[in-house]
């Protein structure tokens, strides 16, 4: 048992390795990195992120993902919110299939939908805009929006509900004064499981866009094959990409693992 | 079997022994006797199940020695020092079934099968499982659930302890009182030493031969329950056994009289000079207290309410600013609010900084 | 357990959720169930085929290859990820600032886009550039993941472990976490070893949350496209071309609407066949749990 540290220690140098990697290329010139193998940067230079900042054609990739996701959470969360309050209090006829239903949407595999996204969202005209990518994404998070705030409002006592409408509260009124900030850390974690799933995907958002709100994950695809492999600027990039996810489990890391012992993600 | 012993057991869960701020036990020591029924009293937070978790080797003391007769086994497992713990809440094994629940300690230990069965059959028909014995643990009720528990820490003959930590919190007051009686029956019929931990001055009381009083982390009293009761060593003692509590009150002593603002009381002892510092304070339970009516000679106190609860009725007055409970049985001649109060020297004490002194007969 | 209030009023909840869900599921559903029973010559003429695609693709040649690939890639991830999640959740600190490292790094690859932890790869893998690639070409190792099929497959593999074992970790150690302390007091008075404490209290309590893990790596893994895709593009040959990379090369590369259709319904058919079965066992254990008590 003494030696039980080193299993963690060991995953987890395994799990840093290739973002090493990737940070040590980023920080390379694309000239050292094809001309000499080292582990860290000879020459170390920022230029690969200069030119990140610096081009449109890279940098807007970041704002048009951060505003799809932002989108996303917030429609997911806000749309979830009375769906799971109505779950977990009341029963009406066809809850419990209307609660698979949703979940199988969570099993729908991306690949399937495709298509058929790309049609529907063209014939109505919102074809390479942010609020397409945003309600594709919410075919699998709102149900699992659903899923993880029905887990959290079950565990708040009915009792708090009873003593609000006695005590005479309207139901919007109680619900956002008294039962949102009882549910708040399961709020957070919602939020961030949405972040997450909108952030990583990259087969519907890459369908649904062409130039106006293409995310930078696709940028970055067509990059590989256009510009004759700019290693250091690809690195660069990626490095990037993971910053966001980085930042948003600094905020949650007290929640996380409340989050998954819901066993709800 | 053997006889434990505690030598100056400390514990503190930061690891800084010498603050005796956040110690949980400060300065430990006690010895319990070869196959008696000990409990320990006290309230929520004072360091009982530190105590005990310290004694059958889940934890670790800070500072100090645990004996078992000469032997010290401090830093020895729980498993060698062969003990049996039950805990607050049951704990079961989801996946067996309650035979294999309560075989299981044995096993481990490697006994035989032969050996196992009369064993576990004995004692489910003790604890009123036998109908249960096949059905998996996970869905039976939390009563039951806590029986098994029990049934797990007594199926082994051979322990040196068996240790209570409250077992009977989560089950209902009807049973509760079978399983006490039970685990009175089960301690005469195989002489286990058996330490109950709870915070319940009625469970300790009627279990235990001799009861251990614990408060902030130290031990302020052991003795037979009937001690306890007749002579608290401690004010808090005093507040925690018997309901209502001891009245206890700030006092003077001048010479061999007791001043309580203003009024002058003999106990007919004697006390040593105490000093100007110490706090001073009388104690007497209710119990050791008369009402007369007002004209006789007494503490004259006005009384302020009554609260019958059926026996008898506890009479709360008041005498200027001190308030004293009294238990009464008959109040028809306490007619008009204001009557004398009258101490039993024999079972009023006197305390100093908490702790009682006992004077010298005069 | 106190039953549910009945309120149809309800509904009018869960009406935000029921149409965002169905303007994104029902409709593009509807218009695959469309293209699979019919065909097309182009210039939006479609007409009636019933049933001729779902039979041409069951005995399909790529179709069962795809299918097999995938089978196969699932099962192999599986029984890599689970156990090594459930070993290192084991190994974890429980108190401590191991604690915030372990989680925090954790969960890092989880959030990384996928396609990033396919560039990830790609690069860490390569023999000129990647230091995986480089260091076995050092070491004598015949390594080439663009040429070698049994190469490709071990780099999908290992990154696969590279980007979801730690939610089985996480999951697991959150199961973990929720064991009350005295049942492991209770174990070491009984004698247990710590093989019976893992076999009968920390597996059992872990049940719930396996599963879950189970069913999300199955599900995941089962849909798995852009890492594979970004590595190696489905090759050498077609050896990495999984279901839904087949899929989409045949929709949106080649534009076979029919076929494409009908793969995608029988995909998903399975996919929601395995949901239900795990629903049902689900709530079987829920109700288990709720007649016993506590």
């Amino acid at each position: 048992m003494r030696w039980k540290w080193m299993l963690p220690t060991v995953y987890i140098c395994f799990l840093l390795l290739p973002i090493y990697w990737l940070l040590n290329m980023s920080l390379k010139t694309n000239a050292e990195i094809l001309s000499t193998f080292s582990f860290w940067p000879q020459h170390l230079t920022l230029d690969n992120y200069r030119v990140i900042f610096t081009d449109p054609s890279w940098y807007s990739g970041y704002i048009n993902s951060m505003i799809y996701v932002s989108l996303n959470v917030i429609i997911s969360v806000s749309c979830a919110l009375p769906a799971a309050y109505a779950f977990s209090r009341y029963s009406f006829v066809g809850d419990k299939h209307l609660f698979f239903w949703l979940l199988t949407n969570r099993m729908a595999p991306p690949a399937v939908f495709a298509l058929p996204f790309f049609q529907l969202y063209s014939s109505i005209g919102l074809f390479d805009t942010h609020i397409a990518v945003a309600l594709a994404h919410c075919l699998f998070n709102i149900p699992l929006s659903v899923w993880i705030l029905e887990g959290f409002m079950s565990g708040v006592p009915r009792e708090v509900d009873e003593t609000a409408f006695i005590d005479g509260y309207y139901w919007p009124h109680f619900f956002v004064k008294i039962f949102m900030p009882n549910i708040a850390s399961g709020i957070g974690v919602t939020a961030f499981f949405c972040f997450m799933f909108s952030w990583v995907e990259l087969l519907l958002a890459r369908t649904l866009t062409a130039v106006n709100a293409k995310p930078i994950a696709a940028i970055m695809t067509r990059t590989v094959s256009a510009s004759g492999l700019d290693w250091g600027v690809l690195a660069a990039a990626g490095m990037l990409t993971i910053l966001p996810g980085a930042l948003v489990i600094w905020f949650v890391r007290n929640h996380i693992a409340k989050g998954f012992a819901l066993g709800r993600v | 079997m053997a006889h434990i012993t505690l030598e100056n057991i400390a514990h503190s869960y930061t690891g800084n022994p010498e603050n005796h701020e956040d110690c949980a036990l400060k300065k430990v020591n006690l010895s319990w006797r070869n196959g008696g029924a000990y409990a320990l009293l006290g309230p929520s937070g004072c360091g009982k199940t530190t105590l005990l978790n310290i004694i059958s080797g889940l934890l670790h003391p800070s500072r100090g020695k645990v004996l078992f007769d000469t032997e010290d086994v401090t830093g020895m497992s729980t498993e060698q020092r062969n003990i049996a713990q039950i805990f607050q809440f049951p704990v079961v094994y989801d996946t067996m079934t309650v035979f294999q629940n309560l075989a299981f300690p044995l096993k481990n230990r490697g006994r035989k099968q032969k050996e196992i069965e009369p064993r576990v059959i004995e004692l489910a028909k003790i604890l009123g499982l036998e109908k249960d014995l096949h059905t998996r643990a996970q869905h039976l009720t939390a009563d039951s659930k806590q029986k098994i528990s029990l049934g797990r820490g007594l199926i082994r003959k051979s322990v040196n302890a068996i240790l209570f930590d409250e077992p009977l919190t989560v089950i209902d007051p009807q049973l509760k009182w079978e399983l006490r009686s039970q685990l009175k029956f089960l301690h005469k019929k195989f002489g286990f030493t058996m330490i109950y931990v709870t915070h319940d001055q009625t469970e300790a009381l009627t279990f235990a031969d001799e009861v251990v009083v614990m408060y902030e982390g130290e031990i302020v009293q052991t003795g037979t329950p009937e001690a306890l009761f007749e002579k608290p060593e401690h004010t808090f003692v005093g507040y925690f056994i018997g309901s209502p509590g001891m009245n206890v009150c700030a006092c003077e002593l001048q010479g061999n009289q007791v001043v309580i603002d203003g009024y002058m009381l003999s106990l007919g002892r004697k006390y040593p000079d105490l000093g100007s510092n110490s706090k001073i304070e009388i104690g007497v339970r209710p119990e050791h207290l008369r009402l007369v009516p007002s004209d006789r000679e007494g503490l004259p106190v006005k009384i302020i309410k009554v609260d019958d609860i059926g026996r008898h009725r506890i009479v709360r007055v008041v005498f200027n600013n001190t308030k004293f409970n009294v238990i009464v049985s008959d109040m028809t001649e306490l007619a008009d609010g204001n009557c004398s109060l009258v101490f039993d020297t024999e079972h009023t004490h006197i305390y100093v900084d908490d702790h009682l002194v006992s004077g010298e007969e005069l | 357990m106190i039953e549910k209030q009945v309120n149809q009023k309800a509904w009018f909840m869960v009406l935000p959720v029921f149409l965002v869900v169905a303007f994104s599921a029902i409709i593009p559903l509807m218009t695959v169930v469309n293209y699979s029973v019919q065909d097309t010559f182009g210039n939006n003429q479609f007409f009636w085929v019933g049933m001729d695609w779902f039979r041409d693709l069951l005995h399909s040649e790529r179709f069962h290859d795809a299918f097999f690939r995938q089978v196969s890639f699932s099962a192999i991830i599986l029984c890599i990820e689970i156990p090594l999640g459930i070993v290192i959740a084991l190994a974890m600190p429980r108190k401590g600032w191991g604690v915030p490292v372990c989680l925090i790094t954790m969960a890092l690859p989880l959030l990384i886009p996928w396609n990033v932890v396919g560039t990830i790869w790609q690069i860490f893998a390569r023999v000129d550039i990647g230091l995986l690639g480089h260091t076995l070409a050092a070491l004598g190792v015949d390594y080439n993941y663009t040429q070698d099929p049994v190469a490709a497959w071990i780099t999908i593999i290992i990154m696969d472990i590279w980007h979801w074992t730690s939610l089985v970790v996480l999951l697991c150690y959150a199961g973990l976490c929720s064991i009350p302390d005295a049942y492991y007091q209770a174990a070491k008075i009984d004698g247990a070893s710590r093989l019976s404490v893992f076999r009968y209290i920390q597996l059992p309590k872990m049940q719930r949350v396996l599963l879950i893990a189970i069913l999300l790596r199955f599900m995941d893994s089962f849909m798995i496209y852009t890492e594979p895709f970004v590595i190696t593009g489905g090759g050498p040959g077609n050896s990495t071309t999984f279901m839904s990379i087949d899929l989409v090369k045949m929709a949106i590369g080649q534009f076979d609407l029919g076929p494409a259709a009908a793969m995608s319904l029988i995909y998903f058919l399975v996919i929601l066949l395995l949901c239900w079965v795990f629903f049902t066992v689900m709530s079987n254990i829920g109700e288990e749990r709720s007649k016993g008590g506590a």
